[in-house]
């Protein structure tokens, strides 16, 4: 049988195997711990930052610490909140987010936490950069002006035969999410959709796929990013 | 000594424009152009984006009418999703965005009418500014504001139902619709609590138009007088001649009334109009090709609707629709005032249509989309509140869009305002020493008649005070009078 810690995370007590990333411990115990860059099923990554949380004071992304026995967790203070927040607008800043005609408003991460930490406008300049759509491949279109680089779609899609179809190209701030040539071309429709889901915002749009889910039945039209977990805590209660 | 005059901004319409009159040394007005000085660049920025975005994307050029951008687009790429034009989609597709237009047409003629035109008419075009607004309005003839309020907050409601939002929503997508409409929605729109009902709205549409001809008969001068100027009138009409708003063939009529452009499919407007650029506006000038760059202009917009159509498909508005026509000795109107009048008319129709659309189960049920063989090119054109309105787009084979042309209906308005507004200057402004509030705002009377929207035909954003300056021959400021 495995082991059980008990935890705190801003201060209520917590159960969760040992081992457990600290994401899915706080999770199981009702307790909504923000990611982008982490999706169940794929190994996490901790490159998006947004689950920093402090762990016996210090700064550590939730998605790939373990939990321990004792551990003192703070998840929802204001100086994590507010890191988030800073986090959150350098990823709209840094590329060019137009919400209002993505077909992903709605079902968008990102624009789902800006929601919930109540961004109006960010603190920092927008950079405008240039970036390209590549429109090349017969099943998706991919918008680099959205892309965050979390690499989920490089962690989470496979073809039939496991090999991976996405990859980084270039370097710096230069880098982009390449689609390879050849298997690209070969993706199943059920592939090129896992993909735009696993993207966590606009950046893979299967072809001609645009608003056809209305507003207001769209994920986060129904029940905003974490309340799902946050609502199972007020029952357990 | 020569003045130049400059009315900047001009309120009380969508967006910014300015207006300059020249006067020259013995004390004529022998110049007067509305300017629109700011700039748009949708055309531009939506090239490379996938087609679908388009509807999205372009409707943001506004918030008072997005729906008709909205639907223009959605027309122009079924088309290109090879489901045809106009009445290609299935009945569920049709009828939705139908009563989504409707709903659109309600809210914007209620809007212009009510808080934008009903000032100058309650209070008198040269009245203190103070209390010429809505607010003025509300506290001198209370029911009439909230009618006005009440009568905005349907129509929103019912594109809301349509849209999922009441500004830029997502319904109409190419090839059709993304929802039906709730059953809820259906009945809280037919038998809701008074008096947000569509027969309340038809009621209350039905009092305005009273309230408008009582004014008229009253002030004749004001609404027969005002302006009045020879012009061409183009428009979409239903095959049969009747007043369509969604879809139609394109007529344009002369001044007499005789047809100079004869029901001709959309999908090749390019045939038959062009766009003049001159070097002092940002808006351009559309033209009929036939007539020339000089002659060929033409008024869009509810009055030039009245002028083209033979008829009205709804017994209330169609008895409206005798009373104008007969009105004007079955002729076309070629008074602008006579706008307001035919707003009303249209208001009570899209309230009667709503009606009928309400009460149509294929909202409930059926199919939403239909598609066939793609093209690469498409056309929408629809009958925005303010007139004829153009969308037109081409796509690669990568489904990105490569050219897009918007005519704007204020933009097809463009040289009629300028008619106007010269009217308006020449006759309240030869030989007058002095410049008065009154004036400036007769000036922009003629301009708001049109209700154009300025920041729709060149995308403006800004505050809109009103500044006039008056300069002599050397340029020298001798006066300068800011309001708002």
């Amino acid at each position: 049988m495995n082991q059980i810690v008990r935890f705190t995370i801003d201060g209520s007590e917590c159960m969760a195997e040992k081992g457990q990333y600290l994401v899915d411990a706080a999770k199981e115990n009702g307790i909504y711990i923000p990611t982008l860059c982490n999706y169940t099923g794929i190994k996490p990554k901790g490159s998006c930052r947004v689950c920093t949380v402090k762990v016996n004071g210090r700064l550590m992304t939730a998605c790939t610490t373990p939990v321990s026995e004792n551990m003192d967790v703070q998840n929802h203070i204001p100086e994590i909140d507010e890191l988030r927040k800073k986090i959150i607008e350098l990823f709209f800043v840094e590329g060019n987010h137009f919400c209002p005609a993505c077909e992903k408003g709605g079902n968008c991460e990102l624009q789902a936490l800006a929601y919930r930490y109540k961004i109006m406008a960010p603190r920092y300049p927008f950079a405008f950069p240039q970036r390209e759509i590549d429109a090349t491949n017969p099943k998706l279109i991919k918008d680099q002006n959205r892309c965050i680089l979390c690499k989920r779609c490089i962690r989470g899609i496979q073809d039939e035969k496991g090999r991976t179809i996405f990859a980084y190209r270039k370097r710096s701030s230069r880098v982009e999410i390449g689609i390879d040539h050849k298997l690209g071309k070969e993706l199943s429709d059920e592939t090129a959709m896992k993909a735009m889901d696993i993207c966590p915002v606009g950046a893979l749009l299967v072809r001609e796929k645009g608003f056809d889910i209305p507003i207001g039945e769209r994920k986060y039209d129904k029940a905003p990013i974490g309340s799902d977990i946050e609502e199972h805590n007020v029952s357990s209660k | 000594m020569g003045q130049k005059i400059t009315i900047e901004p001009v309120t009380r319409v969508e967006g910014h424009g300015k207006v300059t009159i020249h006067i020259d040394n013995d004390g004529k007005v022998n110049q007067t152009r509305l300017h629109i000085v700011e700039f748009r660049g949708f055309e531009r920025f939506v090239q490379g984006r996938p087609y679908w975005e388009a509807p999205v994307l372009v409707q943001r050029l506004c918030g008072i009418c997005p729906v008709s951008h909205h639907l223009a687009a959605a027309k122009a790429l079924d088309v290109i999703v090879g489901a045809g034009t106009g009445q290609g989609l299935t009945p569920t597709g049709e009828k939705m965005r139908r009563l989504m237009h409707y709903g659109q047409i309600f809210q914007s003629h209620s809007l212009h009418f009510f808080h934008l035109a009903s000032p100058d008419l309650l209070f008198g075009i040269d009245s203190n500014p103070l209390t010429r607004n809505i607010i003025g309005v509300a506290l001198a003839n209370k029911d009439l504001a909230v009618q006005g309020v009440m009568m905005r907050k349907f129509g929103q409601e019912i594109i809301e139902a349509t849209a999922g939002k009441k500004i830029h929503g997502t319904g109409a997508i190419p090839g059709g619709i993304n929802k039906h409409l709730s059953a809820g929605d259906k009945e809280k729109f037919l038998n809701g609590k008074d008096p947000m009902n569509i027969d309340n709205m038809i009621s209350w549409a039905q009092d305005a138009l009273e309230f408008f001809k009582d004014y008229h008969t009253k002030n004749k001068a004001i609404i027969d007088q005002f302006i009045d100027f020879p012009s061409s009138y183009l428009s979409l009409v239903r095959k049969d001649g009747a007043l369509d708003l969604y879809h139609g063939v394109l007529r344009a009529v002369d001044t007499d009334g005789k047809i100079i452009l004869h029901d001709v499919d959309y999908q090749n407007y390019l045939k038959y109009i062009d766009e003049e650029v001159r070097s002092w506006s940002y808006m351009k000038f559309p033209y009929l090709k036939e007539m020339g760059k000089s002659a060929g202009w033409y008024t869009v917009g509810p009055l030039a609707r009245m002028n083209t159509a033979e008829f009205i498909d709804t017994p209330l508005a169609q008895k409206e629709f005798e009373l104008f026509k007969s009105y004007n000795n079955g002729k076309p109107s070629n008074k602008p005032m006579h706008m307001h009048w035919a707003r009303l008319i249209e208001i009570l129709h899209s309230a009667e249509k709503m009606k009928e659309l309400l009460n149509d189960n294929d909202l409930l049920e059926g199919e939403l989309v239909t598609k066939g063989t793609k093209k690469n090119e498409g056309i929408g054109l629809i009958e925005a509140p303010r007139g004829t309105l153009f969308h037109h787009y081409k796509i690669n084979d990568s489904d990105q869009i490569t050219m897009c042309n918007l005519i704007v209906s204020t933009t097809n308005n463009n040289q009629p305002m300028n008619e106007a507004v010269n009217q308006v200057a020449v006759r309240e402004m030869n030989d007058q020493k002095e410049i008065s509030e009154g004036m400036m705002n007769a000036v922009e009377v003629a301009i708001r008649a049109y209700d154009p929207c300025l920041s729709c035909a060149t995308h403006a954003l800004g505050q809109m005070p009103l500044e006039i300056t008056l300069v002599d021959h050397k340029n020298k400021i001798i006066d300068k009078k800011r309001n708002r």
